[in-house]
C-alpha cells in the first residue's frame, strides 16, 4: 500500500493502538452503553482531550510484568525455603503483617473490583484501558500480598482469616466502609477519591510505612513485593494525577465539585491512615521515622507543593487541613492507646513500648509525648506488672463516617475529644471531628446505613450477647492465640524459643487477666 | 547418585488460612487456591451504590443465574495473576518474532493492493469485535464475586485488548505506520454492509445487563462462531488467495482460542449442571442470541468461505453446548 502520509509518532500511534478501536455507537444510544457519566454533575466535553497517563500496550505489559513476577516467587520460595520468618527484627513486628494482611489486602482486592467496573463505565476509551490495567494491578496486589503472608500465616497467630475479618471486625469497618464509600460512588468521584486522594496524594502515606518497614525490620518478603510493585504505583500515581487534571480542564463546573471531593477523600484517607501512623511509631521494634516526619515530608511538603500546582485549576488545599497537620503529634499515640485498652477484641497484640522506644518517642515528639502519653504508658506499665493489664470492657463510641472510635482531640486542646453530633431527621449522630461531620451533612442518606460494628453487636447481629463470643465465633478470633497482650503470648513464646531465651519477662503469667 | 541437601524445617501452627483450610483441609495449598478462594468481601456491605438501584455492592443476583457456591467454577488453566502474565509472556514472545520477521521481510507490503485491501475489510475490522469483548469482560469482572470467575474475565478483558492491538498492527504494517490502513478499515466497520449485522450485535451486547448472560453471549455463542470461522476457516482461505504469511499473525489468536474453551467449557458445565432452573435459563438466552450471533457472521462467510463453513461450525459449537446440557438454539434453523 503505496502512501505518502507521515509516521505515527508514539503518541498517535498509541492512541491508535486503544482509542481508535473504539467508535461512535450508531445501533444503541451511547447514554444506555454509558449509563453512569452523567449522575455525579460532572461535564465532559471532550474525552479526547485525555492524554494518556503511560503507554504501555499489552504485549508489553504482559513482558515486564511476567519478569516481574518470576523474580518476585523465586523469592518468596526462598524465603519460605530459609525459614526467613526467622529473621525478623523481633515477633512484635508481625503485627504490623496481620493488619496489612487484615485491612489493606482487601483493599487491594476491592480497587480491582473497582478499577475493572470504572474500566467499563467510561465512554473514553483511553481512560477505560488505563483503570483496566490498574484492575489487573491491583488483582496482582491482592494475590502477591497472599503469597507473600502464607510463610507467616503457617507461623503467627492472626493472620489466618483476613477477608472474613474485614467483612466484621470492628476496626477493619475502618478501611472496609472507606472502599465501600469510594465504590458505591459514581466513577468520577471514584476515581478522584482512590486515584488522586488514596494513590496519589496519601500512597506515600500508607505504603512506604509498611514496606520501609519490612526493609528496616528483615522481612525479606513483604519488602520484595514492595519493591516489585513500585513500577505498578509508579503508573497508578501518574493516572491519579491526569484524571484530576482531564476533569477540571473539561468545565469550570466541575471545579467546585471535585473540590468537595478533595476535602472529603483528605479527610477520609487522613483518618483511614491513624492506623498506619501507629503502626509507623508502636509496631516496628526497628523504627523507620516517626509519623509526624512521615506526615511533614509526604503530605505537609509533597502535597503543600502539589496543591499550589493546581491553584492554577481554582482548586485550595482539603479543608481542615491544618487540624490534620497538627494531629501529626497525637494520632499514633491516641491510636495505640485505643488499641492497647480493646486488644481483647483484635487479631493482633498490642503492648507497651520499651524504655528505649518511650525515649525516642520523647525525642520524636518533644511537645506531644512526654506531656500527654508518657505517663499513661507509665501508668499501664505499672497496672500491668501488678498484675492488672487494662483492658477496657466497655465499647466505645464510633464515629459516624470514618468509624474510628471518636477517640481524637481538639486542635488547640489535646485534653479535649473533639466530639461532634447532629439531629437528621430525628435521629442523632456523632463524630470524632468537624471534617467527618461535613462529610455526613452533605450526603447523610449515605451515611445512615453504615454498618458500625459496636451497634451492630448491641442489636445482636454479631453472632454473640458478649464480646468473647462475637470475638471467637463471629470474627475467628482464637482467644488467647491471636489476640490480648504481646508480653507472654504464644507468638512471643515461640519466638523466645525461636532465639534459644525462656521467657521470664515480667508479667508472663499474668497476660490475660482482666480480660 | 543424587545429592540433597539437609535442610532445617520448622514446625508450623498451620498449613494455610482459614478460609482456605475451610475448602480444601489443612494443608499446604496451591498459590492457585491461596490466591483465587474467598478474597473477596462478602457481607455487611455501608452503603448502597449510587449508581444501582436494585443492588448491593457484590450482590451475587447481579446475575440470575444461581449458584450455592460460585467457587464450583474454577480455572483448569489454574491462572492466578503470575502464571498468567508467565503464560501470556511466553505468547507475545513468539508473536513478537513473527510480527519482526513479516515486517523485515515485507511479506504484508508486497501483496496486490486487492489482497491487501482484503486484509483490511475482512480482517482487520475485528480489532472492534474485540473491543466490545474486552469492555464486556472489564463489566463482568467488576459484577462478579468469587475471585475464580472474576479473574478470568480480567484475564479475558485484557486478552481482547491484546489480540485487537494484534490486529491493529497488520493494518499498521500494511501502511507503513501512518494510520490510514486503521482509517480505511474502521470506515468499513462503520459503513460497509459487511459489518453492520455485527456492529448491531456488538452495540447490543454492550447493554446487557445480567453479567452471566453477557459471558455466554460474548465468551461463548460469538466467540464459538467467531474464532474457529475467522481464524480457521478464513485462514485457511486467505492462504488460497494468496495472503499466507498473514497467518502467522493470527497464530497468537489460535492457540488463545483452544486455551479459552478449557475455562469456558469448565464453567459452563458447573452452572449449566448446577440445576434445572439454570439449563432453563441459559438455554433460553442461547435461544435469543444464538441465531443473532450467526447471522452477524453470514455477509463475512459468504463474502469469504461460504456458508457451508459458517453452518459446519454452527454444528460444533451445537455439540459443544449439548455436552453442557444445552439444546441448539430454537431460532433460525442451522
Amino acid at each position: 500500500m503505496a502512501t505518502k502520509n507521515k509516521k505515527l509518532n508514539l503518541k498517535d500511534r498509541y492512541q491508535y493502538l486503544t482509542r481508535d478501536m473504539a467508535w461512535e455507537p450508531t445501533y444503541q444510544d451511547k447514554k444506555d452503553i454509558f449509563p453512569d457519566e452523567d449522575f455525579e454533575g460532572i461535564k465532559i466535553t471532550d474525552w479526547s482531550q485525555w492524554e494518556d497517563p503511560f503507554r504501555l500496550t499489552m504485549d508489553a505489559y504482559w513482558k515486564y510484568q511476567a519478569e516481574k513476577e518470576k523474580k518476585l516467587y523465586a523469592i518468596f520460595d526462598a524465603f519460605a525455603q530459609n525459614n526467613g520468618h526467622q529473621n525478623i527484627s523481633d515477633a512484635r513486628y508481625v503485627n504490623a503483617l496481620k493488619l496489612f494482611l487484615s485491612g489493606v489486602s482487601p483493599l487491594e482486592h476491592a480497587a480491582f473490583q473497582g478499577y475493572a467496573k470504572v474500566g467499563r463505565q467510561f465512554s473514553g476509551a483511553g481512560a477505560r484501558v488505563a483503570c483496566q490495567m490498574q484492575a489487573i494491578d491491583e488483582l496482582r496486589h491482592s494475590q502477591t500480598q497472599q503469597h507473600a503472608m502464607s510463610h507467616y500465616n503457617k507461623h503467627f497467630n492472626g493472620l489466618h482469616d483476613a477477608a472474613h475479618m474485614h467483612d466484621r471486625v470492628w476496626f477493619l469497618s475502618v478501611p472496609k466502609s472507606f472502599f465501600d464509600d469510594a465504590r458505591s460512588a459514581g466513577p468520577f468521584e471514584f476515581l478522584t477519591a482512590i486515584s488522586f486522594s488514596f494513590e496519589y496524594v496519601l500512597t506515600n502515606l500508607l505504603f512506604v510505612p509498611f514496606m520501609s518497614g519490612a526493609a528496616y525490620n528483615g522481612d525479606m518478603a513483604t519488602v520484595t513485593f514492595g519493591f516489585s510493585a513500585q513500577s505498578d504505583e509508579a503508573r497508578h500515581m501518574t493516572l491519579g494525577l491526569e484524571v484530576i487534571k482531564f476533569i477540571l480542564e473539561q468545565h469550570e463546573d466541575n471545579v467546585p465539585i471535585v473540590q468537595r471531593w478533595i476535602d472529603k477523600w483528605f479527610w477520609r484517607g487522613f483518618r483511614l491512615l491513624s492506623l498506619v501512623g501507629m503502626m509507623m511509631d508502636y509496631m516496628l521494634p526497628k523504627k523507620v521515622m516517626s509519623w509526624s516526619e512521615a506526615w511533614e515530608m509526604y503530605y505537609e511538603q509533597n502535597g503543600g507543593a502539589l496543591f499550589k500546582d493546581l491553584e492554577r485549576y481554582g482548586i485550595r488545599p482539603p479543608k481542615y487541613q491544618d487540624v490534620a497537620n497538627d494531629a501529626k503529634n497525637h494520632v499514633s499515640h491516641q491510636a495505640w492507646s485505643t488499641f492497647y485498652q480493646y486488644s481483647q477484641a483484635t487479631n493482633f497484640h498490642t503492648w507497651m513500648p520499651e524504655k528505649e522506644e518511650m525515649d525516642w518517642l520523647s525525642q520524636k515528639y518533644p511537645d506531644t509525648f512526654d506531656k500527654y502519653y508518657r505517663p499513661r504508658f507509665e501508668h499501664w506499665d505499672k497496672e500491668h506488672a501488678e498484675g492488672r493489664r487494662f483492658y477496657n470492657n466497655t465499647l466505645p463510641q464510633l464515629c459516624q463516617v470514618c468509624q474510628i472510635p471518636t477517640i481524637f482531640t481538639e486542635k488547640d486542646d489535646p485534653t479535649m475529644l473533639s466530639h461532634r453530633q447532629i439531629v437528621h431527621e430525628g435521629e442523632r449522630f456523632h463524630f470524632c471531628s468537624d471534617g467527618c461531620c461535613d462529610i455526613f451533612k452533605h450526603e447523610p442518606e449515605k451515611y445512615v446505613q453504615a454498618w458500625l460494628p459496636v451497634h451492630q453487636i448491641y442489636q445482636g447481629n454479631c453472632e454473640g450477647e458478649d464480646v468473647e463470643t462475637v470475638v471467637s465465633k463471629y470474627y475467628h478470633i482464637n482467644i488467647g492465640e491471636d489476640n490480648f497482650e504481646y508480653i507472654g503470648s504464644p507468638d512471643h513464646k515461640r519466638w523466645l524459643a525461636i532465639k534459644g531465651e525462656s521467657g521470664g519477662n515480667k508479667a508472663d503469667s499474668t497476660d490475660q487477666d482482666a480480660a | 547418585m543424587s545429592i540433597e541437601i539437609k535442610t532445617n524445617s520448622a514446625e508450623p501452627i498451620r498449613h494455610t488460612f482459614g478460609h482456605i483450610a475451610r475448602r480444601f483441609g489443612d494443608k499446604p495449598a496451591s498459590r492457585y487456591q491461596e490466591a483465587s478462594y474467598d478474597l473477596e468481601a462478602k457481607t455487611n456491605f455501608h452503603y448502597r451504590p449510587l449508581w444501582d438501584s436494585k443492588h448491593t455492592l457484590n450482590d451475587p443476583t447481579r446475575t440470575a443465574v444461581q449458584m450455592e457456591d460460585w467457587y464450583a467454577v474454577t480455572d483448569p488453566r489454574q491462572f492466578y495473576y503470575g502464571a498468567y502474565v508467565g503464560n501470556r509472556a511466553k505468547m507475545q514472545e513468539s508473536a513478537d518474532t513473527s510480527f519482526s520477521f513479516c515486517d523485515k521481510r515485507n511479506l504484508l507490503t508486497r501483496l496486490p493492493e486487492s489482497t491487501q485491501k482484503q486484509l483490511l475489510r475482512l480482517l482487520v475490522p475485528l480489532r472492534h469485535v474485540e473491543l466490545g469483548a474486552n469492555m464486556n469482560n472489564s463489566k463482568i469482572a467488576g459484577d462478579v464475586n468469587a475471585t475464580t470467575v472474576s479473574q478470568m474475565h480480567i484475564y479475558q478483558a485484557m486478552d481482547r485488548l491484546g489480540m485487537g492491538q494484534y490486529l491493529s498492527r497488520i493494518a499498521l504494517m500494511l501502511d507503513g505506520s501512518t494510520g490510514t490502513g486503521l482509517d480505511e478499515s474502521k470506515g468499513y466497520w462503520m459503513d460497509d454492509g459487511l459489518w453492520q449485522p455485527m456492529r448491531k450485535l456488538v452495540e447490543d451486547t454492550l447493554v446487557v445487563d445480567d453479567w452471566f448472560e453477557l459471558t455466554l453471549v460474548q465468551n461463548i455463542l460469538i466467540d464459538g462462531l467467531m474464532y474457529p470461522l475467522v481464524y480457521e476457516k478464513m485462514d485457511q482461505w486467505l492462504g488460497e488467495n494468496g495472503a499466507e504469511d498473514v497467518s502467522m499473525l493470527t497464530e497468537f489468536m489460535r492457540d488463545w482460542y483452544k486455551e479459552s474453551l478449557r475455562w469456558t467449557n469448565a464453567m459452563m458445565k458447573a452452572v449449566v449442571g448446577e440445576s434445572e432452573a439454570n439449563a432453563k435459563l441459559i438455554q433460553s438466552w442461547v435461544d435469543q442470541w444464538e441465531p443473532q450471533a450467526y447471522k452477524a457472521l453470514t455477509p463475512l462467510a459468504e463474502t469469504t468461505v461460504g456458508t457451508e463453513a459458517l453452518d459446519e461450525i454452527r454444528a460444533q459449537l451445537t455439540t459443544r453446548l449439548n455436552k453442557f446440557g444445552l439444546q441448539q438454539s430454537q431460532g433460525v434453523a442451522a
